[in-house]
C-alpha cells in the first residue's frame, strides 16, 4: 500500500549537484598526525575534560564527560597522546575559538576495551538511552541535538511514528545518501534499537526520490518481517523536505505546533546517520568517533565521501580530495543554503560536519537593492512566514513586531534569500534579530535578578529595624512592670527579686541571641555583592 | 589564497529586479502597438518623453540623495513608470504634459518617499492624477480612433510647437472617449441603446472602437506575465471579477442606464490597470489574501467612480485610494504560520 503524501507550503526545486560526490564508494580518510577534538560539538553544555596533558589515550576512550542533562561526552578518535587542552578555532558561524583536546596520534589506532550489547532487547529503554548518551551520539543531520533526549518520550507519552530522515535536501551533500546506499543494514539496526527505546508503533524511513539507489539498497536490506512494520517512503525532492517539521508534514499531514516539538504530535524523528551511530554503539560498543563527510564543490578535484575521524582538520581532507588552493575560495561547512563559511581550513571535523563545500569565491557579488515587496519570499517560505515584513522590522530594530510576525518560527532555510530579486541577505537580518532578542532577554533576566536582590535586601533591613523597635518596646514595658513590683510586701520581695533576676538573665540570654547575626545569615552574599 | 566570508545562503537564483521590469516592458508592447494603430504615433513620443524625463529625474534625485546612480538607473523601475504614464496619456499632447507628469511621479511620488521600494503610491498614477486634476482640458483631448490622418511629423509639430496642420483644428480631430461620451449622454437622460446607435464609430463591437483591441492585447501581455510568474493572478482576477460582477448586476437590473460588463472590462484603461498598474509590487498588498481584497477594492472603486463619480475613467484614483489601504490590509491578512494552521 502506498502511503499518502502531503505538501508543505513553498520550498524550492534546486539543482542537486549530487552526482559529483557519489561516483566513488566511501573510503576512510587517513589518520592525521594531530586531531583536535572540541569539547562542545552539539547543542547544550560542553563536556568536561577528564584526561591530562601528556596522558596516553586509546581509540574510543572517553576524553570528557557530560556535566549537564543536555550534553554528551566526547571520545578519543584514535590512540595517541594528549598534547594540549586549549582554545582552538572550531567550525562555528561566529568564527570564535573554543576549548579543544588536542591529540597527537601514534598511528597504531589501538581500541580501548569495548562493551557490545547485542542483547539490547533485554535492556530497559532508560538504560539503552544511557548507553547511547555515553557513546556521545548527537543528531548527525546538522543541528547536533543529543540523541538520547529525543529518544525519551517522557512518562505517559505515546510515540506513534518513528521517522528516520534520509531526505538530504540541500544541494551537494550526499553523506546520508551514500550511507543508505552502502550501509543499509546499520541504519535498519539503529532503527530497531531506537524503536525499542521509544516503543514506537510505526517506523518510516523517508528519503527523497532523487536517490533511487539508496532506496533499492534499503529495500533489499529489509527482511520480510521488518517490512511489515518499517515503511520505506520516497518523498518529492523539494528543498527543504529534509527539515524535520517539513518531513513530518509530508509524511503524516500533521504540523508540529508553532512552538512545540514533534513529540507533541507523537512523532520522533532522527537522521539516518544517527541511527547508524546508535547501531555501532549498541552492537559493537563503539562511541561516536567518526562520520561520513562529503567533500565537494567546484574547487575540489575529486569530490567524494570519506569516513572521517572526528577531529581531523578540514585541510587534511581537502588535500586528499585535490583542493585547488591557488585561488580565492569560499569554504563552507554544511550545504550551500544553510551552511556557514569557515575562516580557516585548520578547523576540525566535528560530529555535525556533514559536508565540506568549496568553490572559487565569485568576484561579482550582487549588491543588495531595496525590497520591492514582490512577495516571492513569502511564496517560497516553508514556515509560511512573511519574510519581507520580518526584514522590514528587523532592519528597523522593531523587535516586538518581529516577534509578532513569528520570527522564531523561521528555520533559516534560506529559500527567501535565494529567490529575492533584490538580493537582500534576508536570513542575516533574521539571525541578527534573533541574537538581539536573546541578548535583550539575558539583560532583562540579569536586571530582574538584581532588582529582586535589592528588594530582598531592603526588606531584610526594614525587618531588622522593626524587630529592634519591638525589642526596645518590650524592654520598656518590662522595666515599668518591675518598678510597680517594688510596692509589694517584704515577704514577696525576695522572691520577686529572684524572679526578676531570673527574667533579666533570660532576657539577656535572649537579646544576646537576637544580636547574633542570625537573620543576616540568610543572605550574607547579597551584601557582599552589593558593597 | 583567501577565504571569503559571507552569510548563508551561498546560492542565489538568477532572479533580478531589472529582469522583472524588462519582462513588464516586453509585455506592454502588444497593447502599445494597438494603441498606436488606433490613435496615431503620438503615444511613442509620449512614452519617449516620459521615459527620458523619468530617467533624468531619477538620476538627479539619486545624486541629490547621494545614492549610487548606476544600479538604480539600471533596475528599470523608472523606465516602467515612464512607459505606464506615457501610455495613459492622450496621444496628441503638448510636450510638457508627459515631462511634467513623469517628473512629478519620480521626484514627488517616488524619491521624496525614499525611492525604489519605499513609495506608498504608484508613481505613474500619482503623475497621471496630478495632470488630470491640473490640466483637465489637455488630458481629455483624444483623437478620434482611425479617422484622423495625422502623421508622425504632424504629431511632433503639435507636441513641441502646438501647431496643427493647415486646415485642421483640434475640435475636429478629437472626440470624447467612449466612457466619457456615455457619461455625458447618460446625464442627458438618453438611454444606452440611443447612445450606442448614435455613434457606431465611437463604440465598437462590445466596448469602444479601438479600445477593445488595446484592452485585449494588454490582457494578453498580462497573462504572459502571470504565466512567467512575474506577477501573481490574485490582483487582476479579483479586480476584473469584481468589476464584472458589479457592473453585471447593475446592467441586468437596468440595461438602459448601466453599461454592460464587457464595456467596462474592455473599455478605458481597465486591462492596463488590472495587469500593469494595480500589480505594482511596491504599492500593492503582499499577501495572497491581501491581494484579493486589494483587487476587489480597486474593482469596486473603479465601477463607483466611473458610474457616479466625476471622472470617466478611474483606474488612477481607484488604485491610489487602495494604495492607502495597503498597510492595513497587509496587517490583517497575515497567513497563519506553519504549525498554527492546524488545530
Amino acid at each position: 500500500m502506498k502511503r499518502r503524501l502531503w505538501h508543505f507550503h513553498g520550498g524550492l526545486r534546486l539543482p542537486g549537484h549530487k552526482a559529483e560526490s557519489m561516483q566513488e564508494p566511501v573510503h576512510s580518510a587517513s589518520i592525521p598526525p594531530r586531531l583536535i577534538v572540541p569539547l562542545q560539538q552539539h547543542i547544550g553544555e560542553p563536556a568536561e575534560p577528564e584526561v591530562e596533558v601528556g596522558q596516553r589515550v586509546l581509540k574510543g576512550q572517553r576524553l570528557a564527560h557530560a556535566t549537564e542533562y543536555v550534553s554528551v561526552p566526547v571520545h578519543a578518535p584514535t590512540s595517541g597522546t594528549v598534547r594540549a587542552i586549549e582554545e582552538h578555532p572550531i567550525p562555528h558561524p561566529s568564527g570564535l575559538q573554543a576549548p579543544c583536546i588536542v591529540i597527537d596520534s601514534d598511528g597504531e589506532d589501538a581500541w580501548t576495551e569495548l562493551t557490545p550489547r547485542p542483547d539490547y532487547a533485554g535492556l530497559e529503554p532508560s538504560a539503552l538511552r544511557n548507553v547511547i548518551r555515553e557513546a556521545g551520539i548527537v543528531g548527525l543531520g546538522g543541528a547536533g541535538f543529543p540523541a538520547f533526549i529525543k529518544l525519551n518520550a517522557g512518562p505517559g507519552n505515546v510515540v506513534d511514528t518513528l521517522i528516520l530522515n534520509g531526505a538530504e535536501c540541500e544541494p551537494y551533500i550526499t553523506c546520508d545518501a551514500i550511507l543508505m546506499q552502502e550501509q543499509p543494514r546499520r541504519i535498519i539496526d539503529g532503527l530497531l534499537i531506537m524503536r525499542h527505546a521509544v516503543q514506537a508503533r510505526h517506523c518510516i524511513i523517508a528519503l527523497e526520490d532523487n536517490k533511487p539507489r539508496a532506496y533499492e539498497s534499503l529495500r533489499e536490506a529489509l527482511s520480510d518481517e521488518e517490512k511489515t512494520f518499517i515503511e520505506l517512503v520516497q518523498v518529492p525532492t523539494i528543498y527543504p523536505t529534509g527539515g524535520e517539521k517539513q518531513l513530518i508534514k509530508v509524511l503524516t499531514g500533521k504540523e508540529v505546533p508553532s512552538h512545540g516539538l514533534p513529540l507533541d504530535i507523537h512523532v520522533v524523528c532522527h537522521n539516518v546517520g544517527t541511527a547508524a551511530a546508535v547501531a555501532d554503539a549498541i552492537h559493537r560498543g563503539q562511541p561516536l568517533i567518526s562520520r561520513y563527510v562529503t567533500v565537494t564543490g567546484e574547487a575540489i578535484g575529486q569530490p567524494s565521501n570519506l569516513d572521517v575521524l572526528i577531529g581531523t582538520p578540514f585541510s587534511a581532507l581537502l588535500e586528499q580530495c585535490g583542493w585547488r588552493d591557488d585561488q580565492d575560495h569560499e569554504l563552507i561547512m554544511g550545504g550551500p543554503l544553510m551552511g556557514f563559511n569557515v575562516a580557516s581550513p585548520d578547523v576540525p571535523v566535528i560530529k555535525t560536519t556533514n559536508c565540506i563545500l568549496s568553490w572559487p569565491s565569485s568576484a561579482e557579488q550582487h549588491t543588495p537593492m531595496p525590497c520591492i515587496r514582490c512577495g516571492e519570499c513569502a511564496r517560497v517560505c516553508p514556515a509560511q512566514l512573511l519574510p519581507q515584513q520580518l526584514y522590514w522590522y528587523a532592519r528597523a530594530k522593531n523587535f516586538d513586531r518581529v516577534q509578532d510576525f513569528n520570527l522564531f518560527d523561521c528555520i533559516e532555510c534560506g529559500c527567501c534569500a535565494y529567490v529575492c530579486p533584490s538580493h537582500i541577505p534576508l536570513v542575516q537580518y533574521y539571525r541578527f534579530a534573533k541574537t538581539e532578542i536573546w541578548a535583550q532577554e539575558r539583560e532583562k533576566r540579569k536586571a530582574d535578578l538584581a532588582r529582586e536582590r535589592h528588594e530582598f535586601r531592603q526588606e531584610r533591613l526594614e525587618r531588622k529595624k522593626r524587630e529592634d523597635e519591638e525589642r526596645k518596646q518590650r524592654k520598656k514595658e518590662m522595666l515599668k512592670k518591675s518598678q510597680g513590683d517594688k510596692s509589694e510586701s517584704d515577704d514577696n520581695k525576695k522572691a520577686t527579686i529572684e524572679a526578676a533576676k531570673a527574667r533579666a538573665r533570660a532576657r539577656r540570654a535572649e537579646s544576646s541571641k537576637a544580636d547574633t547575626p542570625a537573620d543576616d545569615a540568610t543572605a550574607p552574599n547579597n551584601d557582599k555583592e552589593e558593597s | 589564497m583567501n577565504l571569503s566570508l559571507h552569510s548563508s545562503p551561498h546560492l542565489q537564483s538568477g532572479n533580478q529586479v531589472n529582469r522583472m521590469m524588462l519582462a513588464v516592458i516586453y509585455a506592454l508592447i502588444p497593447g502599445v502597438l494597438a494603441y498606436m494603430h488606433f490613435f496615431g504615433p503620438g503615444v511613442i513620443i509620449n512614452i519617449t518623453l516620459a521615459v527620458v524625463t523619468a530617467l533624468a529625474a531619477e538620476a538627479l534625485m539619486l545624486r541629490l540623495r547621494k545614492r549610487p546612480i548606476k544600479p538604480f538607473l539600471m533596475d528599470g523601475s523608472a523606465v516602467v513608470t515612464g512607459i505606464l504614464l506615457g501610455v495613459a496619456l492622450p496621444s496628441l499632447t503638448p510636450w510638457w504634459l508627459p515631462v511634467l507628469g513623469a517628473g512629478f511621479a519620480l521626484i514627488i511620488a517616488k524619491h521624496l518617499y525614499g525611492g525604489l521600494g519605499y513609495n506608498p503610491f504608484n508613481p505613474a498614477m500619482v503623475g497621471y492624477a496630478m495632470l488630470l486634476i491640473a490640466f483637465p482640458r489637455e488630458m481629455t483631448l483624444w483623437l478620434t480612433p482611425e479617422v484622423h490622418d495625422i502623421t508622425l511629423l504632424d504629431t511632433l509639430r503639435y507636441t513641441f510647437l502646438e501647431q496643427l496642420p493647415a486646415g485642421q483644428n483640434l475640435d475636429a480631430l478629437t472626440a470624447a472617449t467612449p466612457l466619457d461620451a456615455i457619461k455625458t449622454a447618460l446625464s442627458q437622460n438618453l438611454t444606452l441603446t440611443e447612445i450606442h446607435n448614435s455613434s457606431t464609430e465611437l463604440f465598437g463591437m462590445f466596448s469602444g472602437h479601438g479600445w477593445e483591441w488595446i484592452n485585449l492585447l494588454f490582457m494578453l501581455g498580462g497573462l504572459v506575465l502571470i504565466y512567467m510568474r512575474v506577477i501573481s493572478w490574485h490582483i487582476p482576477l479579483a479586480m476584473l471579477a469584481t468589476l464584472f460582477l458589479v457592473s453585471g448586476l447593475f446592467h441586468l437590473n437596468d440595461p438602459d442606464a448601466f453599461t454592460s460588463p464587457l464595456f467596462h472590462l474592455f473599455g478605458g484603461a481597465t486591462m492596463l490597470g488590472a495587469f500593469f498598474i494595480a500589480t505594482d509590487p511596491v504599492t500593492a498588498a503582499t499577501t495572497n489574501r491581501g491581494r484579493i481584497i486589494y483587487g476587489i477594492g480597486i474593482g469596486l472603486l473603479l465601477y463607483i467612480i466611473r458610474t457616479w463619480g466625476g471622472y470617466p475613467d478611474a483606474v488612477a484614483f481607484a488604485v491610489l485610494l487602495m494604495n492607502m489601504a495597503v498597510p492595513t490590509i497587509d496587517y490583517y491578512t497575515r497567513p497563519p504560520v506553519f504549525g498554527e494552521g492546524q488545530s
